[in-house]
């Protein structure tokens, strides 16, 4: 196996606190170790260049049902975006809905190496592990939605939280799940006949349980399995005016389910849930009241859901909020209904510079990332790709170290939103420290990826460097610099191996899967009971409904002992 | 004696998952659940099998090594400027996957039998898109249910009873059985003669015609089933209502419903041959119900206007969905027709008719489509893979087809395989060998090995990889 050293370059590891330092990183066999032979091992000189943990992206949509009928969608979106063949690399498609060969290149070609899809139909997870399959370049995991599954809500109805947590635990087992995903509780359900629900204590039509009932429930199945992550919680009423005030209800109801520092609930794509108003024409931002409830709060966490102005897929498993998008846009529309689960839609979108809503959109995402002050509870994402394709990532890492560059598109963006924006009001910039922690750091943390996200001894050899001299370079002038030395890593290294240099993929390697495996008392009884009732809810074979583990193609299991 | 439980069924894009095989020293000796299609390709499928590599010289198949005919296959390919590989529909998506990184590599044009099934559907979806949804979804709510220019009692045989009005679904009860007592138990007896038939091996379908009235009260509190068809088949028989629409009328038919459904009134007596009256009881129906389901099949897809006629449908669906819940979805024929459609798009972005010939993909169905290459007399070699385009295609693409070198994989021998330069005998996937296919809804399931493959035939994935190998290795040493 190859030994590297990375010598001379501005480390910057924010979980073990090394902000910047000029140091060397020794590699053994894909590993962070603390020497190497000098002589045996290959060198790469960094002197001059910023060298982070891989990215690590916690929420974006790369593989499964809903992305690739998204691809099939939108022949348009391909035919300006190729990638050819060549020796070391398949051919593939963009821009906003990559194929999965070139998601894989892009994303370590950004210094990006763990990837989290989170919303995984359980009955249709097979085809994301054989898309996940075909995603080369980095180690995944995906998320199976729960909030709306039958055995769910009538489990946790009739006060069941044991055998709702011992349900979770084998679904995750199944359908080889990393985390329990949450969409518009109740809402997937009632739209099964059309309906949404409104609030978090509207009852569920047909089964007399409230989203609230939802949310608490899970959480607290999710304690009771230990699993890594919180429950990934994407709100209901998500991207309607006034919507705020739901999110922060949904935070509030898990308050006190909130022991010691930890946090126990992650809203995904906050910009989608931080607006106020009572329609699009008096729609003003709620990322203060959002972000000052979580710098008082330690018990949640956000990612962003950065809008960028451009030409995108907008695909959620909302599928009342898809429908609600089409008919606003009359754009073509794609509804997936699953039995007994959940449903999904997709609606073609741009985001337009000179909307008020859109320019207010991205003004309240820049917002959210500025005003909570904790990066460490606060993630990059593009909620890829519904607000922008996560090739904009770079964009995103430069408004956010850049009021330069900030005030830049505020002149080009719809003068009402400008007027109502709370931007120009924003003085923090963030550091490449900060930086570090909302693209790998602290979404490793919130992940419980205790290989990922850091360079300490016996972590992942994950590693991205970049181009750009933080003692020459000052990101708040120079954030174009910024920009562009994120887009193209000068190395990117997988698993110690050099994979991709100056932008150009040189090594294609696998990566691997994670999923959740949850050691319960008793997993036979689960078995017999869902055994039983099997027929009754889906029109598939319980036998035929696990993954077997032979069929991912690189598993990589981990273990959590259930306290059921 | 040994049963082989929860077995696919890898005939009809219904893609069944029930089925009990039984196994006797390594014969399948009978088939529990399966319709008579179904268990007709467990019991008969290894009839007519290709045994051995076949290569051509001097003007006739001989057998060959598979040493040889890889070789030969992999020379074919690396000469050809622009090869097509078709075909795909009825193989795993893992022979798909391989096919595709083939197709890449030899610079070629890969396309899959949706060219000439649904592709007008998958084009009138790019247009306007599709609310769709699985299969169980319409089992636990739908009451209303049309299945358009399609005839689910022949060609998807335990759809009906599996997915829609026969089924037991949580909101909504099965109907079978108001269905038995109201037609005085023919139905049952149907079923019982199809039993019959099965165990004596004749014709299946051949049964009585059932003389109704129509229209069937409508305004029952119940599943209802709506059948519209050019001709009474089969399934227009089971139906509460049968709409007899004129050859080519589907269109006109279609943007009727739309303008009742927004209200409008129509000023004729009859559209496409059916009495405007019906038009609007059936409107009525369709705004009441609670979840309704249009499944289309080739009888709308493969007459006049077809992408016309699909966005018709599609759009209909759509404004329904400002009254109630509606949804659509195309009966895919082939077990993994659709299956092939999702390993194309996540590798391409493409469903079908995918072009290499630039190092990446390209699509432009009517340019790119195999057909079209094959009439324009573009391709200068084939490679056709689980399908028989010889009997499917028009006849010059199927002249264009055999004129080049051509190789053929496929367990059995079909008209094709006769006129192909190379043959290889491959197993049945989902009897021989285990896989992965898509049902129509495209919920994927696993294909199971049931028994052991004849000793000199490998899986059409095995058989892929190998020419893949070659045409590195060859491209290598030339180089
Ligand atoms: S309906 Fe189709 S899949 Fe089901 S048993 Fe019959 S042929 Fe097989
Ligand atoms: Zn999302």
């Amino acid at each position: 196996m190859t030994q590297l050293i990375v010598k001379n370059g501005f480390v910057y590891d924010p979980l073990n606190r090394i902000d910047g330092e000029k140091m060397d990183l020794a590699i053994n066999d894909g590993k962070i170790v603390g020497k190497v032979d000098e002589k045996k091992a290959k060198v790469i000189d960094a002197s001059g260049m910023i060298v982070m943990p891989g990215g690590v992206d916690i929420h974006c949509h790369i593989a499964g049902a809903e992305v690739n009928t998204g691809r099939l969608l939108r022949p348009e979106d391909h035919f300006r975006d190729v990638e050819a063949k060549t020796a070391i690399t398949r051919s593939g498609v963009g821009y906003s809905i990559p194929s999965t060969f070139t998601t894989g290149y892009r994303y370590a070609r950004m210094g990006y190496t763990t990837i989290m899809n989170p919303s995984m139909p359980p009955l249709e997870a097979r085809h994301t592990h054989e898309e996940l399959n075909d995603t080369p370049m980095v180690d995944k995991a995906s998320y199976p939605l729960l909030g709306d599954w039958w055995f769910v809500l009538e489990d946790l109805r009739d006060g069941m939280i044991k055998e709702c947590a011992a349900h979770v635990a084998w679904i995750m087992v199944a359908t080889k799940g990393y985390a329990i995903k949450i969409v518009n509780p109740g809402g997937l359900e009632a739209w099964g006949f059309g309906q949404n629900v409104r609030n978090i204590d509207d009852t569920v039509p047909r089964f007399n349980i409230t989203p609230k009932e939802i949310i608490r429930g899970l959480c607290k199945v999710n304690k009771l399995l230990h699993m890594p992550h919180t429950i990934h919680v994407h709100t209901n009423n998500l991207g309607k005016a006034g919507n705020y005030a739901t999110a922060l209800d949904t935070m509030k109801c898990v308050e006190n389910l909130a022991s010691d520092d930890k946090p126990v609930i992650h809203i995904t794509h906050c910009q989608f849930s931080a607006y106020k108003g009572s329609n699009w024409r008096t729609l003003r931002s709620g990322a203060e009241e959002i972000a000052k409830y979580v710098n008082h709060h330690r018990h949640v966490t956000l990612d962003l859901g950065q809008v960028v102005f451009t030409d995108t897929t907008t695909m959620t498993a909302d599928g009342p909020f898809q429908y609600g998008l089409y008919q606003l846009t009359g754009n073509k529309w794609v509804n997936h209904d699953v039995e007994t689960e959940t449903s999904s839609g997709i609606v073609p979108f741009r985001y337009r510079r000179k909307s008020y809503v859109h320019a207010t959109q991205w003004s309240i995402g820049l917002e959210l990332g500025l005003l909570v002050e904790d990066p460490w509870r606060i993630y990059l994402t593009t909620d890829h790709p519904n607000a922008a394709p996560f090739i904009t990532y770079p964009r995103i890492i430069s408004w956010l170290m850049s009021r330069n560059a900030r005030d830049i598109t505020m002149k080009r963006i719809n003068k009402r939103a400008r007027h109502k924006s709370l931007l120009p009001s924003i003085e923090r910039e963030y550091s490449f420290y900060e930086i570090a922690i909302v693209t790998r750091a602290g979404q490793a943390k919130s992940l419980s990826l205790t290989q990922k996200g850091h360079l300490g001894i016996g972590a992942d050899a994950d590693i991205a460097i970049y181009n750009i001299n933080p003692e020459l370079v000052d990101p708040s002038r120079k954030y174009k610099a910024v920009r562009k030395a994120f887009e193209n890593s000068a190395y990117t290294i997988k698993n110690g191996e050099i994979v991709a240099k100056d932008g150009k993929i040189v090594k294609s390697v696998r990566g691997k899967t994670f999923w959740v495996n949850p050691q319960l008392s008793s997993p036979i009884e689960v078995a017999d009971d869902m055994k039983r009732r099997f027929r009754e809810y889906w029109t598939v074979e319980y036998e035929n409904y696990s993954i077997p583990e032979s069929f991912l193609a690189a598993s990589a299991p981990i273990s959590v002992k259930a306290e059921v | 004696m040994p049963v082989v439980s929860h077995v696919t069924c890898p005939v009809c894009g219904s893609f069944c998952d029930d089925i009990e095989v039984i196994v006797k020293n390594n014969v399948i000796t009978d088939v529990r659940n399966a319709c008579a299609v179904g268990a007709a390709k467990f019991l008969d499928y290894a009839n007519h099998r290709n045994a051995k590599p076949l290569v051509r010289k001097n003007g006739e198949l001989v057998e060959a090594s598979w040493d040889e005919a890889v070789r030969k296959s992999a020379e074919i390919l690396i000469d050809a400027t622009y090869p097509l590989l078709y075909g795909w529909s009825s193989t795993s998506c893992e022979a798909i996957r391989v096919g595709l990184e083939l197709a890449e590599e030899v610079g070629g044009v890969i396309d899959n039998t949706s060219t000439i099934c649904h592709g007008p559907s998958i084009l009138s979806i790019q247009d306007v898109g599709i609310a769709s949804c699985t299969l169980g979804q319409l089992r636990h709510r739908a009451d209303l249910i049309f299945y358009w220019g399609c005839n689910p009692w022949s060609a998807h045989p335990r759809h009906v009873e599996r997915y829609t009005t026969f089924s037991n679904g949580r909101f909504q009860k099965s109907t079978w059985r108001a269905h038995v007592s109201r037609l005085g138990g023919i139905l049952s007896k149907k079923r019982l003669r199809r039993a019959i038939n099965l165990v004596l091996g004749r014709d299946v379908f051949a049964t009585p015609e059932i003389s109704r009235e129509l229209p069937y009260n409508m305004f029952q509190k119940k599943r209802k089933m709506v059948v519209v068809d050019v001709r009474k088949t089969h399934s227009a028989e089971a139906a509460d209502y049968f709409l007899q629409v004129e050859p080519n009328k589907d269109y006109e038919l279609l943007q009727a419903f739309r303008m009742l459904i927004a209200d409008e009134e129509l000023d004729v007596d009859h559209v496409a041959g059916v009495p405007v009256e019906t038009l609007n009881e059936i409107a009525d129906v369709m705004i009441g119900c609670k979840l309704g389901v249009i499944f289309f099949g080739l009888g709308l897809t493969m007459t006049e206007g077809k992408i016309r006629n699909i966005d018709a449908a599609i759009s209909l669906v759509r404004d329904l969905n400002q009254r109630t819940k509606f949804l659509i979805m195309p009966m895919r024929g082939h077990f993994n027709v659709a299956g092939a459609n999702v390993v194309f798009t996540w590798q391409t972005g493409y469903p079908f008719a995918v072009d290499f010939s630039q190092g990446y993909p390209q699509y432009n169905p009517g340019e790119t489509s195999v057909i079209d290459i094959l009439c324009r007399e573009e391709a200068d070699a084939g490679l056709v893979i689980a399908s028989d385009p010889v009997a499917h295609f028009p006849k010059k693409a199927a002249q264009n087809l055999v004129k080049n070198p051509l190789i053929v994989i496929d367990p059995q021998t079909t008209p094709t395989s006769l006129m192909a330069d190379v043959v290889f005998p491959s197993t049945f996937v989902g009897i021989e060998t285990e896989g992965t296919a898509y049902r129509m809804d495209h919920v994927p399931l696993p294909l199971k090995k049931i028994v052991e493959p004849p000793s000199n035939c490998l899986s059409d994935v095995e058989i892929l990889q190998r020419i893949l190998h070659e045409v590195r290795r060859i491209r290598s040493k030339r180089k």
